[in-house]
């Protein structure tokens, strides 16, 4: 079973974040694995194990994104594609998959798995997008794989506590939830064999791809946020009422 | 500009969000002179459709078909791009939901179009319409544009707008007008199979969305099952800080801080704790914190969104029962 994982690099949970126009100041800041991306390469490492085959980590970024590749060769992916592109950044939902797409055309992947969604745009489209752009079948918020004889069974989350089993055949893309399994870290022996592992580096240009954006991102700013406590106050019923709307319609958390 | 919502349901019952973007729609209508079509699609859906009817919007569209029965993203994409395609609409707005983050982006790019997904709002800059939403995990705003032309796809997030300022249809009912669509079963790739809930095992704090979380000021473990019912109520887990464990009150997976569990919920509702730093690094990350204490210096007030200064034994009551009452509401 030949797997290609999009694994992309966003900033570090913690790392403060500067903001310059429509993106952030990259010096400075450190930068990770898209966690929900890391879920997708152990289900994939998994899989690999289970039924034999590769696993190709694909990303697209600036140089910087070289750091990520190799912690995911380092954890046992056998080969990776670096789309090597500055201006990433730029690109909007579309545009990211279709180059993708063209570099997982140039593969015989049986299986494409993605994150949910990504800590620094969080578009959460690029998975369901592949899937049209590749004319393959697909699912979203995967919790469970299982593959048996040429198809898989899938466990999808729904929203409430519900869950759904979905029969989808091969190839397929999925979209895989966070918290699906247990990340590996990577041995030492990992981290040396990554370095005799083949890292293909392509561009937008040798992959054909220019793709007029269908949204822009204008500018980004930090939310008007007032961390300043807001007391509530009246009687006990009135005070429940007061945060229940709050948390309803203000904070939006209920 | 005619825009289209594209409400939800499953098995019978509506996917609330439904209503908050079909009244973002009519603000958005309000305020650029627009018309509201709102569509629902599936199978024996007329109860449905006559729903929306009642609402202010000038038409709906009732997409049925035997293959759209049970929710697939193929069958989905194949019967909305031929009504996207007949109606014309120039902006189509979504409910946020799982489902629609399974088909709409496919949905948008088989028409050549992008989708803004996940909108917390949006402003009418002299015609152009300017899409707001969450980057970086919450950490920053976006304004974001569409480029290019009509239509234009946009999601909006659970919460967003307000489903109880939805307008009524002013003269009784908009017309519900049947789409006929064509889909082949050949086309649906994937079979859905059963819907089930699991019954929770070990609990993972770190997922959990919504905290009710105890501190000293529960007192005695006799008082627990008062905070259980407001966790119960809110849809939430309850956890604790450490003396609580310590105790034997409640087990120690349920620990929040540096020798238990670090979360980020949406929402971690501090009750009775003071705010000690060893509590505070294990629940710093969420999103909204609500505390109650007794004591107006507790330090827990310093990270708190909302405070409330009074005694938990009051309050714990009255919140189970407000939030019970917006259930059944």
């Amino acid at each position: 079973m030949n797997i290609i994982v999009c694994i992309k690099q966003v900033p570090s949970k913690d790392a403060p974040l500067a903001i310059a126009g429509n993106w952030i100041k990259e010096s400075d800041i450190g930068f990770e694995m898209n966690e929900p991306d890391s879920y997708a390469l152990e289900e994939a490492l998994r899989l690999k194990e289970k039924h034999g085959g590769e696993v190709i980590a694909l990303s697209l970024g600036p140089e910087r994104v070289k750091q990520t590749i190799k912690e995911a060769l380092a954890k046992g992916a056998d080969r990776a594609i670096h789309i090597v592109d500055d201006h990433f950044a730029q690109l909007d939902p579309l545009g990211s998959a279709k180059t993708l797409a063209a570099a997982i055309q140039k593969e015989k992947a049986d299986l494409v798995l993605t994150g949910l969604q990504s800590d620094d745009h969080g578009f959460g489209q690029t998975g369901v997008l592949l899937a049209g752009l590749l004319n393959l079948p697909h699912a979203t918020i995967i919790m469970q794989i299982e593959v048996v004889d040429g198809k898989m069974k899938l466990k999808r989350e729904l929203e409430a506590g519900w869950f759904q089993h979905i029969e989808c055949p091969l190839p397929a893309v999925l979209s895989i939830q966070s918290g699906i399994n247990k990340v590996r870290y990577a041995t030492l022996k990992g981290i040396m064999a990554a370095k005799k592992k083949e890292i293909a580096a392509m561009t937008h240009e040798s992959l054909g791809v220019s793709a007029e954006p269908t949204q822009r991102i204008e500018k980004i700013y930090v939310p008007t946020k007032t961390k300043k406590t807001e007391f509530l106050t009246g009687t006990p019923k009135e005070v429940a009422t007061k945060l229940v709307e709050k948390l309803k319609f203000e904070a939006r958390v209920i | 500009m005619k825009i289209l919502v594209i409400t939800e349901q499953r098995q019978g019952k509506w996917n609330n969000a439904s209503f908050e973007t079909l009244a973002a729609a009519q603000q958005i209508a309000k305020d650029t002179s627009s018309t509201v079509s709102a569509l629902v699609i599936g199978k024996g859906i007329a109860a449905f459709a006559d729903e929306l009817a009642a609402k202010n919007v000038a038409e709906v569209l009732k997409v049925e078909h035997d293959l759209l029965e049970a929710y697939t993203a193929d069958g989905y994409c194949a019967a909305l791009k031929q009504v996207v395609e007949s109606a014309k609409p120039e902006l189509v707005l979504f409910p946020h939901t799982y489902q629609v983050r399974d088909f709409a982006p496919k949905l948008a790019a088989m028409l050549g179009k992008g989708m803004i997904g996940d909108c917390i709002g949006y402003r009418n800059e002299g015609g152009k319409l300017v899409f707001v939403r969450q980057m970086f995990q919450g950490k920053t705003a976006a304004d974001v544009v569409f480029v290019g032309t009509a239509p234009w796809f946009a999601s909006f997030q659970s919460g967003a707008f307000r489903a109880d300022l939805l307008a009524a249809h002013p003269s009784g009912k908009a017309p519900v007008n049947a789409v006929s669509v064509t889909v082949d079963a050949e086309q649906i790739r994937t079979r859905p199979l059963d819907l089930f809930k699991e019954a929770k095992s070990a609990v993972d704090l770190t997922q959990a969305p919504l905290i009710v979380a105890i501190g000293r000021g529960i007192k005695a473990p006799e008082n627990i099952p008062q905070a259980e019912a407001l966790a119960k109520a809110l849809g939430g887990e309850i956890a604790a800080s450490r003396p609580i464990c310590d105790e034997g009150w409640l087990p120690m997976e349920r620990q929040i801080g540096s020798s238990g569990q670090t979360v980020a919920p949406k929402l971690y509702l501090a009750l009775g704790i003071s705010g000690a730093i060893q509590h505070v690094v294990g629940m710093k990350g969420a999103r909204t914190i609500v505390a109650i204490n007794k004591d107006a210096n507790a330090p827990i007030f310093e990270i708190a969104d909302y405070g409330v200064v009074g005694d938990i034994f009051e309050i714990m009551p009255a919140l189970t029962e407000a939030l019970e009452k917006t259930k059944t509401a």
